[in-house]
């Protein structure tokens, strides 16, 4: 029995498919890139496995079981989601955002425990927000909001943990931060699927591609097999020439399709 | 909660304690303000003492109930403004916003019109809360779409759009009236908001809705506040948001339907006690709501006191809250960086 698993799903809205047939299967222990062009559905994938959206056809289960049927609460201790959008009006501090992760641990009447604030450091301390504990969300930059959410996933103590495009906002060195930490936290257990635009890195963190192109999932596999100069020039239209590394994995710099190389 | 909180809390209880005793202490009957705290310590205590009876009626049976209304719903303003500001993540939000308020004007004014020759205490309150609650239902159930959800946006939009219908009918039965002088001064007094002759029955009515509902939402302040992050990141989180809306909109309400039943429309007051408190407060609705509820209370019968100590029949509570809480509010705009992100 998967942990996660998405069985021939769709989701349509009125005549469009937003998701057509995608099977999709992220494993414990391993970090899953989903990459593809805009508007090829990475967004309405990762929704789907969070259990946000209902598939139109097929399914989507958690543990065997119809992620509908599923109370959200338990779906919350179960699957972490770190939203695109991280924008907000209100001027909380970053530890109230991250001690939110512990939400689905808590009733109503219950402060947090030791154990609680003990993971919400940890979480802060990993995401590397810690020293921006008490700072207002509104005053910080997008990339550092972005770290405050992965500190909230962290904070839920998830096995799974759902990223929508982290690093879209993060300079160089905080996107290879988010990445090797995804990679440890993978490799301690988690389920890791992340919407990635690099395919650098998709390439070279992650156990498992899977290609989004026009809601359907053309190609999934390990990404030394799976991103080749002929997939990328049929789903993103450019031309990639490939170097390997000396540790093993591929490089890619890319030009238009048509554009030759100098 | 930090030790600035603690003290926040602590002002906000001494300042509420101090204007319920000195607006029942202060009116324009002529009771010295130290024989009133001797009667009302009494009258609390059931003991009798030696000053008129008058005195005493005056101050447990007028002024008491009057200043214990205003408190409540003062209190129960400010708090669901909170709420409704949370709800739709909106800083323009306030308790009518989604066709209460209007909803509340149309009942009352058309029970005054309708029971125009047998006058009754219960005539306003009884229309305005059943056309509080009428309109409310009424925006929501239009605003809600398929599979039961509601998106905010287009329950914001319904609410405007009934509203101002509510409005228009408002004006209509009143021109109707304006013949009869003594109903259409009934209604215009109602529609500008007023404390005036509100006895225990009046209390009896808004206390209990009042004070369960905003327990209740006061409860709900860290499902707000996860809330504010955005709809699906509370989902993820592990909040029915659909639900959870459902029933801080339908509480909300009916605390704002109670309150505006007894007393008319009294604005600004719901707007402007949770700015100026989130302000100080920060967001936190745990700590806001509560807040929120011992300011408006202050707010208010403060507002009324002010009122009454001017004996200008003219100067209602209505005014004197947007002319006092206005510049007050602009104030901590300036002074404090914690403000809605812009």
């Amino acid at each position: 029995m998967a942990f996660l698993e998405l069985d021939k799903a769709w989701f349509e809205v009125g005549e469009a498919a937003i998701a057509r047939d995608v099977s999709l299967v992220p494993a414990p222990g391993r970090f899953l890139a989903l990459i593809g062009p805009n508007g090829s559905g990475k967004t309405t994938v990762l929704r789907l496995l969070a259990g946000l959206l209902v598939p139109t056809r097929g399914a989507a289960r958690l543990e065997g079981r119809d992620l509908r049927r599923w109370p959200r609460r338990e779906v919350a201790r179960r699957v972490a989601v770190v939203p695109q959008n991280t924008h907000l009006d209100f001027a909380f501090t970053v530890r109230d955002i991250v001690a939110m992760g512990r939400h689905a641990h808590l009733g109503r009447f219950q402060p947090e425990g030791a154990r609680d604030r003990a993971v919400i450091e940890e979480a802060m301390r990993r995401a590397d927000v810690w020293r921006l504990r008490e700072r207002l969300v509104t005053e910080l930059s997008g990339g550092e909001r972005q770290r405050v959410f992965i500190a909230r996933s962290l904070a839920t103590e998830a096995p799974a943990i759902l990223l929508d495009e982290p690093t879209a906002s993060l300079d160089v060195a905080h996107a290879l931060e988010t990445y090797e930490l995804c990679r440890a936290l993978a490799t301690e257990g988690k389920t890791i699927v992340m919407a990635v635009h690099d395919l650098n890195a998709a390439a070279r963190y992650a156990d498992q591609v899977a290609v989004m192109q026009a809601g359907q999932c053309v190609a999934q596999g390990c990404p030394a097999d799976v991103l080749n100069a002929h997939l990328l020039a049929e789903v993103f239209g450019v031309e990639a020439e490939v170097f390997h590394s000396r540790e093993g994995w591929s490089a890619f710099v890319f030009h238009r399709a048509g554009v030759a190389a100098r | 909660m930090t030790r600035r909180d603690a003290l926040v809390f602590l002002a906000l209880t001494v300042l509420l304690v101090a204007a319920l005793a000195f607006a029942t202490a202060l009116g324009t009957a002529n009771v010295p303000p130290q024989r009133a705290l001797r009667i009302l310590w009494d009258a609390l205590s059931g003991a009798e003492g030696d000053y008129p009876a008058w005195q005493r009626t005056v101050l447990v049976w007028v002024r008491l109930p009057r200043v214990i209304t205003a408190a409540l719903v003062g209190g129960g303003l400010a708090l669901t403004g909170a709420v409704m500001q949370a709800i739709f993540r909106n800083p323009m939000a306030e308790p009518g916003i989604i066709g209460v308020s209007s909803g509340a004007a149309f009942g009352a004014v058309t029970a005054l019109y309708l029971s125009a020759t047998t006058f009754s205490m219960l005539a306003a309150p009884t229309g305005a809360f059943i056309g509080a609650l009428g309109c409310t239902a009424v925006v929501y159930w239009l605003a809600s779409g398929a599979r039961g959800r509601v998106a905010t946006t287009t329950l914001l939009l319904a609410g405007i759009a009934v509203g101002s219908m509510m409005s228009a009918l408002t004006s209509f039965v009143l021109a109707l009236s304006l013949r009869q002088w003594e109903v259409g001064r009934q209604m215009l007094s109602w529609l500008m908001g007023d404390f005036e002759g509100r006895s225990w029955g009046h209390v009896a009515l808004v206390f209990p809705l009042t004070l369960i509902g905003s327990l209740w939402l006061t409860l709900h302040g860290q499902e707000l506040n996860v809330l504010l992050t955005g709809e699906e990141s509370a989902l993820s989180l592990g909040i029915d948001v659909p639900a959870l809306r459902r029933n801080l909109i339908i509480w909300a309400s009916l605390v704002t339907a109670g309150t505006v039943a007894v007393v008319g429309a009294i604005g600004f007051v719901g707007l402007i006690a949770p700015h100026a408190l989130r302000l100080i407060l920060g967001p936190d609705n745990r700590r806001l709501l509560p807040a929120a509820f011992l300011g408006g209370a202050t707010f208010l019968v403060t507002a009324d006191m002010l009122c009454r100590l001017a004996s200008l029949s003219e100067l209602r509570p209505g005014v004197v809250t947007s002319l006092v809480g206005g510049p007050f509010f602009l104030y901590l705009l300036m002074q404090s960086k914690r403000a809605w992100a812009g």
